[in-house]
């Protein structure tokens, strides 16, 4: 059997364009990485990388403001990274439609990514997020585009959490010696 | 040796900035930081297309680059302060890689933290907020410390090719507060139906 590349991210990239995202602010992630070169690749879409996580969510809520949709991609540990300005987010009714990346997961080796992968959902819920999880590449889609009604229609703060099972974990050290 | 209490002395008035960029300027996109550059922003009239915040400290910037690469047909100024700036000094490194042509971002540097009682901010010190904006890849970025220097800047910052920077040295005082609406949700939706003609 031979390995093709998943399919999940050309499912979200075009969930994401049918919901007319155009902003897409983001820190560089492996698990994102194929999304994230999808929406470089497309002419209606304009990648931003950033230095910090939280310069994606004030940034969207400028988009808003000029009347552009946008979808803030990172990584779980950065959700720390925007605890503060996610207030903005809550006291203006801004939609705000994130995709992240577990960390601290499945087959996680790296402990510094426990912390924030283990309290990811319950700092989004207190900050006020609709959190969707992603365990099945089938449900890409669907998630994503459920998720952006929602942010994009009803004025919520959305998350989608992309499961490290589904990204697959990140190898570190050979295995014969440890 | 640098004096702690040099800008109590600044010639620049932070009320007479602001409104010298604002005043009639009816189609200007205005993002104001928190706190006093909000409360000068509406000093100069409580206006529909200017979005004032009472938080989001550091993310000033950011929200103007939101709305500058939304509104590429339309000139987005971003009023704020050097303790607003200096919490998001990441941002200028971000706006700079996207060229925004429209965007002019003013900081009125009064090397104080105003709403917390006036305490040094690192522009106090050695912190130069134009250099670092040139550094992370503003091409126009400047200090400016005196009327003359202010006029002869206004229309680069009002109709210049973009990313634009400038810290104005403002004099380190407390105006009378003058408030906009606090209801954040509010204050967004009036500025889409203004602009964009919907909630």
């Amino acid at each position: 059997m031979t390995d093709s590349p998943p399919t999940w991210p050309a499912d979200i990239h075009a969930a994401l364009k049918a919901l007319g995202v155009r902003h897409v602010p983001c820190v560089p992630d492996a698990g994102h990485a194929r999304l994230i070169e999808l929406c470089r690749n497309d002419d209606e879409m304009r990648v931003v990388p950033l230095t910090t996580e939280e310069e994606g969510v004030a940034m969207l809520a400028g988009s808003w403001l000029g009347g552009r949709r946008g979808v803030l991609l990172m990584q779980s540990s950065g959700i720390g990274n925007c605890v503060n300005m996610f207030s903005t987010v809550r006291v203006g009714r801004y939609p705000l439609l994130t995709l992240i990346a577990m960390r601290g997961q499945w087959g996680e080796a790296n402990p510094w990514q426990m912390p924030m992968g283990r309290n990811a959902a319950a700092i989004l819920e207190l900050s006020g997020f609709q959190v969707l999880g992603l365990d099945d590449a089938g449900m890409a889609a669907e998630t994503v585009s459920a998720g952006g009604r929602t942010a994009f229609e009803a004025n919520e703060m959305v998350a989608v959490l992309v499961s490290q099972r589904l990204i697959g974990s990140k190898a570190f050290a050979p295995t014969e010696d440890g | 040796m640098r004096d702690p209490n040099r800008a109590n002395r600044y010639p620049l008035r932070r009320r007479q900035v602001v409104e010298h960029l604002v005043t009639d300027m009816d189609d200007l996109l205005v993002v104001a930081g928190l706190g006093a550059p909000t409360w000068d922003a509406t000093a100069a009239g409580d206006r529909d297309l200017t979005c004032p915040l009472w938080g989001a400290m550091g993310g000033t910037a950011m929200i103007g680059l939101g709305l500058a690469l939304a509104r590429p047909d339309r000139r987005v100024l971003v009023v704020t302060g050097d303790g607003d700036m200096l919490m998001g000094l990441g941002s200028l490194a971000t706006v700079a890689l996207q060229r925004p042509a429209n965007l002019s971002v003013v900081v009125l540097d009064n090397e104080r933290y105003g709403e917390t009682g006036m305490q040094a901010t690192h522009t106090a010190g050695p912190t130069d907020l134009a250099a670092v904006a040139h550094a992370c890849g503003f091409e126009q970025a400047a200090t400016l410390h005196d009327e003359e220097e202010l006029d002869r800047a206004t229309p680069a910052i009002l109709e210049g090719e973009g990313p634009l920077f400038f810290a104005v040295k403002v004099r380190a005082e407390a105006p009378p507060l003058v408030l906009p609406p606090r209801d954040g949700a509010h204050l967004k939706d009036r500025f889409r139906m203004a602009l964009i003609g919907t909630e």
